[in-house]
C-alpha cells in the first residue's frame, strides 16, 4: 500500500515534469519561429572588404581550400602587362612560370588580338591565395577576386575563414544570393 | 539659398561617384574587341538546394522513428546497430557533419539574441526533433541517427566500468560545457561547439592537424571509456538528458518482469544500468534527509556564487571576440603595431576603422559578456546544487533499470536479459 503511494506520487511528479518540457520545448520552438526563414544560409566574401591577407587559402576545412579566384571579365582591362599574373619585377614577358605570381600557375593567358591577352582561372589548380586578387587590385582594375565557390564549399556552421579573416570580409548570406560578384551591376550584388 | 537646395545633391552624387571609383578602379578602359570576342562566363555555381535540406529532415525524422520502433517494440540491437552504421554513412560522411542537432543550438541562440539571423526552418527542425523524440521515447536520437555519437558507439571495444563518482562529477562538464557555448553564439563570437568538434574532421577527410589528433584521441579513448565525448562533453547531450529523464516510453532491459537475475548488471558500457535499491541502502538514505533539506537551501547561493564567478571573468572570455582581443593587444602591448609579420594588427592599421573606434567596439562587446556571464554562471550553479541535491535523493527500485538520463538506447543490454516475452 505504502509503496504504491510512492510509485502514484513519483509518476505524478514525472508527468508533471514531462508536460512542463514539452510546453517550454514548445515556447522556444515557437520562439525561434519569429525570428526565421525558410532559407538556407551560405557563406559570402565581400571582395571589396578582402585585403587579400592569404588566410582563405591555409583556414578553409577543406584542401584546397573552396574559396576560389574568379575572373570579372567585363572589368577586366586584357592588359598584356598584368599585375595579377606576372610576378613584379619580372624578367621577361613571358608565361615562364617562374614570371607567374601564382604559386600553382592556375592563371591561363591567352592572346585575344593585339594588343589584349584573357587570363582564365583553372579552378582545379587555384588554392584562393588571393596573390593574384592582390596584384591586380593594386595594378591593374581588380577584376581578379576571391569567392566561396558554393559547389565545393560543404557550408561549415560557422566558416573557419570567416573567423580567421582579418577584414571581416566574410559573412552569412541567404542563399537566393550567394555570390557578391565584382562588376555584377546588374543584381544587387555590385554595389555597396 | 536656392543654390544650396541644386549644388547639395550634386555634391551627394559626386561624392558616391568617388566612392565608387575606389570600389572598381576602373585604371585601364575595358577594351573595344575587334575579333568579335565575347566574354566567357564567369562561374559562380549554385549552393545546395533548399529542397535537399528538407530531404535531410524527412530522413532525420525517418531514422528516429525507426530507431524508437526499433527499441521499444522490435527490440533488436541488431536492427538497431545497422540502422545507426547507415546514419553515421549519411549525415556523418555524406553530409560532412554539418548541420547537426548538436551544432544547431548555437544558431538556436544566435537567432534569438541578433535580429539579423533569422534561423531556418531546418535549422529548427534539427534542433528541436531530437529532443521531442527524447521526451516520448528517451534518447533514440543518440543511438542511431548522430553521427558524432555512432562513431565512437561502433569503437567500443572492450569498455571499462568508469567509477560512479568520477561519471556523476565529470557529467556536470557538459552543461558548463552547454553554458559557454550558448554565451560564445549568443554574442556572435564564435560557434565553439563547432569549432572544437572532434569529429567533423575525420568525417570529411581532413581538418586542422590538432583537431584530427583530438579526433582520434577521442575514438581510442572510447575503446576502454565508452563514447566519451557523449558522456562527458556533449552539450546537446545535457539536453536531451535532461528531456530523456521524463521521457513517457523507454527502453526496458526486460520483455516482461524483472527476475532479478543479474544477468545485465554488467552489460551497459555506459555504466547507465541502475540495480534495485535494497533495504540497506533505503536505511542509509533515511539519516541522510537532512543533508538533502541543507543542499537543496544551498541552491540559491549557488546560483550567485557561479554567476558572480563567471562573471568575474568576463574580461578574460571575450577576448575569444577578434575586436575585444585586438583592442587589448594595441593597448597592452602598443609596440606590436612595428610587427610586419601580425597580420590582425596590420590589416587593422590599413582600414579605416580608428582605435577609438575598435575600443568602443570592444567594449561594448565586454558588456554584454558581463551580462551573459551572470546568467551562464548561475545556470552552472543551479546544475551544481541540482546536482548535490540528487545525490541525496534514492528512488525505490525493485527491477535492474537503465538510468533515463544516462540511456542511449543502444539495446545492448536487451540481449543479456533471459525472460521471453509472455504472449498475452
Ligand atoms: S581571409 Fe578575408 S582578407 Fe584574407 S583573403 Fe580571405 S577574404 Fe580576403
Ligand atoms: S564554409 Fe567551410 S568549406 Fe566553405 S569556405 Fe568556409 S571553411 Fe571552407
Ligand atoms: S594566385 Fe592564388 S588565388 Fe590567384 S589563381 Fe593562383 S592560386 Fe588562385
Ligand atoms: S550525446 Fe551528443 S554526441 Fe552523443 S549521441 Fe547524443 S547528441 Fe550525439
Ligand atoms: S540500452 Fe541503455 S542501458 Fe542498455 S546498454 Fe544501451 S545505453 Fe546501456
Amino acid at each position: 500500500m505504502e509503496r504504491k503511494k510512492t510509485k502514484s506520487r513519483r509518476e505524478f511528479i514525472i508527468s508533471s515534469m514531462r508536460f512542463g518540457m514539452v510546453l517550454s520545448l514548445g515556447g522556444v520552438g515557437g520562439l525561434a519561429f519569429r525570428n526565421s526563414t525558410k532559407e538556407q544560409w551560405v557563406w559570402q566574401i565581400d571582395p571589396f572588404k578582402c585585403s587579400w591577407c592569404g588566410r582563405c587559402a591555409t583556414h578553409c576545412v577543406l584542401n584546397p581550400s573552396a574559396v576560389k579566384c574568379v575572373h570579372a571579365y567585363e572589368l577586366c582591362g586584357y592588359c598584356d602587362l598584368c599585375g595579377g599574373y606576372l610576378i613584379p619585377g619580372h624578367s621577361a614577358r613571358s608565361t615562364a612560370a617562374e614570371n607567374q605570381l601564382c604559386p600553382t600557375a592556375a592563371i591561363e593567358r591567352k592572346f585575344i588580338e593585339e594588343p589584349y591577352y584573357e587570363y582564365k582561372i583553372n579552378e582545379d589548380l587555384c588554392i584562393g591565395c588571393a596573390k593574384c586578387a592582390e596584384g591586380c587590385s593594386a595594378f591593374g582594375n581588380g577584376s581578379l577576386h576571391l569567392q566561396v565557390m558554393h559547389h565545393l564549399c560543404v557550408n561549415c556552421n560557422e566558416c573557419a575563414i570567416a573567423r580567421a579573416c582579418p577584414s571581416d570580409a566574410i559573412s552569412r548570406v541567404k542563399a537566393s544570393g550567394p555570390y557578391l560578384m565584382k562588376g555584377d551591376f546588374t543584381s544587387d550584388g555590385g554595389e555597396t | 539659398m536656392k543654390h544650396i537646395t541644386i549644388i547639395l545633391p550634386v555634391l551627394l552624387l559626386l561624392a558616391i561617384a568617388i566612392t565608387d571609383q575606389s570600389h572598381a578602379q576602373q585604371r585601364f578602359p575595358a577594351p573595344e574587341f575587334e575579333s568579335g570576342y565575347e566574354y566567357p562566363e564567369v562561374a559562380a555555381p549554385e549552393p545546395r538546394t533548399l529542397a535537399l535540406e528538407y530531404v535531410d529532415v524527412m530522413v532525420l525524422l525517418g531514422f528516429m522513428l525507426l530507431t524508437s520502433w526499433l527499441v521499444i517494440r522490435k527490440r533488436s540491437r541488431q536492427w538497431i546497430l545497422w540502422l545507426s552504421v547507415l546514419a553515421l554513412l549519411y549525415f556523418g560522411f555524406w553530409k560532412g557533419g554539418c548541420i547537426c542537432a548538436v551544432g544547431s543550438l548555437q544558431n538556436m541562440a544566435l537567432s534569438f539574441s541578433d535580429p539579423s539571423y533569422a534561423v531556418s526552418y531546418t535549422v529548427i527542425a534539427f534542433f528541436m526533433l531530437p529532443l521531442a523524440f527524447s521526451l516520448a521515447f528517451g534518447r533514440v536520437f543518440c543511438a542511431s541517427a548522430c553521427p558524432l555519437g555512432v562513431i565512437q558507439d561502433l569503437v567500443v571495444i572492450n569498455p571499462v566500468r568508469v567509477p560512479v563518482w568520477i561519471q556523476r562529477s565529470l557529467g556536470i562538464f557538459p552543461f558548463v560545457y552547454l553554458a559557454l557555448a550558448v554565451l560564445y553564439a549568443a554574442t556572435g563570437t564564435d560557434f565553439i561547439i563547432c569549432r572544437y568538434d572532434p569529429f567533423v574532421g575525420i568525417f570529411r577527410m581532413g581538418a586542422e592537424f590538432h583537431l584530427v589528433i583530438l579526433g582520434i584521441s577521442f575514438l581510442l579513448i572510447g575503446m576502454f571509456v565508452a563514447r566519451p565525448y557523449c558522456r562527458f562533453v556533449c552539450p546537446y547531450g545535457a539536453l536531451l538528458k535532461v528531456t530523456s529523464m521524463f521521457s513517457k516510453y523507454h527502453l526496458s532491459i526486460t520483455p516482461a518482469q524483472c527476475i532479478q537475475c543479474k544477468l545485465c548488471s554488467g552489460s551497459c558500457p555506459f555504466g547507465a544500468i541502475e540495480k534495485p535499491t535494497t533495504g540497506k541502502l533505503m536505511d542509509d538514505m533515511k539519516g541522510r534527509s537532512g543533508k538533502f533539506l541543507l543542499y537543496a537551501a544551498l541552491i540559491p547561493l549557488l546560483v550567485l556564487v557561479g554567476g558572480l564567478t563567471l562573471s568575474s571573468a568576463h574580461v578574460f572570455l571575450a577576448k575569444a571576440h577578434p575586436d575585444v582581443y585586438l583592442a587589448h593587444l594595441l593597448i597592452e602591448e602598443p609596440a606590436i603595431i612595428n610587427d610586419p609579420d601580425n597580420l590582425d594588427v596590420q590589416t587593422f592599421l590599413a582600414s579605416d576603422r580608428t582605435l577609438e573606434e575598435l575600443v568602443v567596439s570592444a567594449g561594448e562587446i565586454q558588456a554584454t559578456f558581463r551580462t551573459g556571464t551572470r546568467y551562464a554562471g548561475a545556470f552552472i550553479g543551479l546544475v551544481a546544487g541540482l546536482f548535490l541535491v540528487s545525490q541525496y535523493v534514492v528512488r525505490r527500485r525493485t527491477d535492474y533499470e537503465p538510468n533515463r538520463g544516462d540511456c542511449y538506447s543502444c539495446g545492448r543490454c536487451i540481449r543479456y536479459c533471459p525472460v521471453q516475452k509472455q504472449d498475452a
